[in-house]
């Protein structure tokens, strides 16, 4: 377990199929506490796959995946692998349709998961404070007791984006967050995230290359299941490899 | 952040359901024992264990809401719940007959004296007590209702899966219930009773007492589900219905929640069963046919799932009909209730309890912003 020292995800050696199809090929990824790593590669490059795996919805063939140098994420359930901290961003937004953005939030909110407690919860002061500070973040103060299925598209994925920040999980995977955003969202997304990095780790996949220059950060190249390419953007574009796949189509 | 929840039509329905509830629980019972009997407003004793029964469907209708409605388990056996209460109802009533058989035997019941037994198997004792009867109404549906969600949401069985495995459950209940050597009574199922905690069945008061009962656990009934749909495990058990998978990705033990969910609606369907047998006077193996399963799951569609009120109503509409019909034109019930499913399924997805929902809420809802602070 020596390669996996301080690393807050390592992914070595994992393998996914689906009926034969491989969509991880010895995939290895490690990334360290407080970093902040952009995802990029073509469609069907098996970046969504990979957090799936990370977050206990595919079990790897092989591979080892683990959190914080120890925790074996292939042995563990969803449920418990966010316990740990582990929160994520769906690609395809997914909020609870039918509650509230406010109850949206306040389902997210970090704290106790059990039965019980979820019987008897009351909203302390604190946490209410904390919602109305998301809700602040994520510019839906206005919302707040509207059902989130009356969001448009960019308005979702911002209530995801504040949902994941109420886990406050310790690794943020997050999955094309700007889809469908406008310019401006986008930047402000790319300044939320930035704002986070250093506390927390996060995994960000994103197809916008201007979002990506925009973190400013290590960028790692998906392709076919595999890493291609990594290093900062600059270095990857100038990658022929790189430039043959994603880059120059 | 309640505050848009607190303002949801079906809370006042269910105020209201209680309300009314609470007027019948006096009502009847005064135009049963004070109004004398030449009136035209007198409630003769088996029109009052009538509206007891469709009282008893009700809870069983508003037992499935919890579990269908809210967190989208359709339970298409939740007959055997409702009638394992009964039959814990019914041990009791058969030990309160005591030496009045009519074998004229104080330790054993009629059908074992029939069967030439000589000792009561192990699993009757206890049930002289009123308390420990009551206690077995709540513990064998809800043991039986943990031990299946259990195994089902751990392997996470869900969907037309979950419904048919409950089906099966049912139907092996009732065919296990028709053996005369299970010690039910078999074919007959338990019958014959004579009292209640001493006191008569068949006199006024006794029948007025239980339709009381009745009344009252329904109304319990309807607040303990209210009280844990407004909570925020209701808001985990709807995140459920709508979205399971993501649910977990939050951390959420979705097999836990639903298990919680699935066992107090056992409980309650369990005691509904257990207020309908002195009231109707018998349990068989009958009560476990799968037709009943799905009949209940078709008033809960009817009074509109998701609303506790709705299918409460949906189930003592359905029942009054059903009497009408079956005494009117017996031949036709069924087409009737198949026509009314489906006219509800096409024309009125949200049930009955749409119909108000679309008058009060709609335009609430249409204005979103600036909630005043939530009052939670
Ligand atoms: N559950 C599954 N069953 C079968 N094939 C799957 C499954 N999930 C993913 N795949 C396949 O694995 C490959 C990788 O998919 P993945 O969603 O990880 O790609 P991606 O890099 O996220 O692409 P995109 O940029 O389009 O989101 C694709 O070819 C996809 O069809
Ligand atoms: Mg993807």
């Amino acid at each position: 377990m020596d390669k996996a020292a301080n690393s807050i995800l390592y992914l070595d050696d994992v393998n996914v199929s689906f009926d034969g199809f491989k969509a991880l090929k010895a995939l290895s990824l490690i990334i360290e506490p407080g970093e902040m790593r952009a995802v990029i590669g073509p469609n069907g490059a098996g970046k969504t796959t990979m957090m799936d795996v990370i977050t206990g919805k595919t079990r790897p063939d092989t591979g080892d995946v683990l959190f914080a140098e120890t925790r074996d994420l292939t042995r563990l359930d969803e449920a418990t692998i966010a316990e740990l901290g582990i929160g994520r961003k769906f690609q395809k937004p997914s909020v609870f349709e039918k509650l509230t953005v406010g109850e949206n939030l306040a389902l997210a909110l970090a704290g106790n998961r059990g039965v019980r407690d979820a019987l008897f919860w009351r909203m302390s002061t604190r946490e209410k404070a904390r919602l109305d500070e998301l809700l602040e973040i994520v510019r839906l103060g206005a919302q707040k007791d509207m059902l989130a299925a009356r969001l448009s598209h960019g308005q979702k994925q911002w209530l995801e984006i504040g949902m994941l920040l109420a886990q406050e999980p310790k690794l943020l995977l997050v999955d094309e967050p700007v889809a469908g955003m406008t310019d401006a969202e986008t930047e402000t997304t790319a300044s939320l995230l930035k704002s986070i990095a250093g506390e927390r780790s996060i995994v960000v996949v994103e197809h916008d290359m201007n979002f990506v220059r925009e973190l400013d950060v290590k960028v790692t190249v998906l392709h076919e299941g595999t890493v291609l390419a990594e290093g900062s953007l600059d270095h990857v574009s100038a990658d022929n490899r790189v430039i043959e796949v994603y880059l120059g189509r | 952040m309640i505050a848009g929840r607190l303002l949801k039509i079906s809370d006042r329905g269910v105020l209201v359901t209680l309300a009314v509830i609470l007027i019948i629980a006096i009502l009847v019972p005064v135009l049963h024992l004070l109004v004398p009997p030449e009136s035209a407003f007198h409630i003769p004793a088996y029109a009052m264990a009538l509206i007891g029964k469709y009282l008893c469907y009700a809870m069983l209708a508003l037992s499935l809401d919890l579990i269908w409605g809210y967190c989208g388990i359709l339970s298409l056996g939740h007959g055997a719940f409702f009638a394992l209460g009964g039959y814990a109802m019914g041990m009791y009533l058969m030990r309160q007959i005591g030496s009045r058989g009519v074998y004229g035997n104080a330790e054993l019941p009629d059908f074992m004296v029939f069967l030439n037994w000589t000792e009561l198997p192990w699993y009757w004792h206890g049930f002289d007590s009123f308390a420990f009867a009551m206690f077995m109404v709540l513990f064998v549906p809800g043991v039986l209702a943990f031990l299946f969600g259990f195994f089902a949401f751990r392997s996470r069985v869900s969907g037309v899966h979950l419904s048919i495995i409950t089906q099966a459950l049912t139907f092996a209940l009732m065919l296990a219930f028709f053996r005369n050597d299970m010690g039910f009574g078999g074919n007959n199922g338990l019958t014959d009773f004579k009292d209640i905690l001493g006191f008569n069945l068949q006199a006024s008061g006794t029948r007025t007492a239980l339709f009381i009962a009745t009344c009252l656990a329904l109304g319990a009934s309807l607040l303990l589900c209210l009280a844990i749909t407004r909570s925020r495990l209701g808001v985990v058990l709807t995140a459920i219905r709508d979205a399971e998978s993501r649910t977990r990705f939050l951390g959420y033990r979705v097999e836990a929640f639903k298990l919680f969910a699935f066992t107090v609606s056992a409980c309650i369907a369990g005691v509904a069963g257990a207020l309908y047998v002195p009231q109707v006077g018998i349990i068989n193996p009958g009560e476990f046919a799968p037709a009943n399963s799905i009949e209940a799951v078709v008033w809960t569609a009817i009074g509109g799932r998701g609303t506790l009120f709705g299918p409460i109503l949906g189930a003592v509409l359905v029942n009054f009909a059903k009497s009408w019909f079956t005494s009117a034109l017996p031949e036709l019930w069924l087409f009737a209730l198949g026509g009314l499913f489906l006219a509800v399924t096409l024309f009125l997805p949200k049930g009955l309890a749409g119909l108000f929902d679309r008058k009060a809420a709609g335009g609430r809802r249409a204005v979103p912003a600036a909630q005043p602070e939530a009052a939670e």
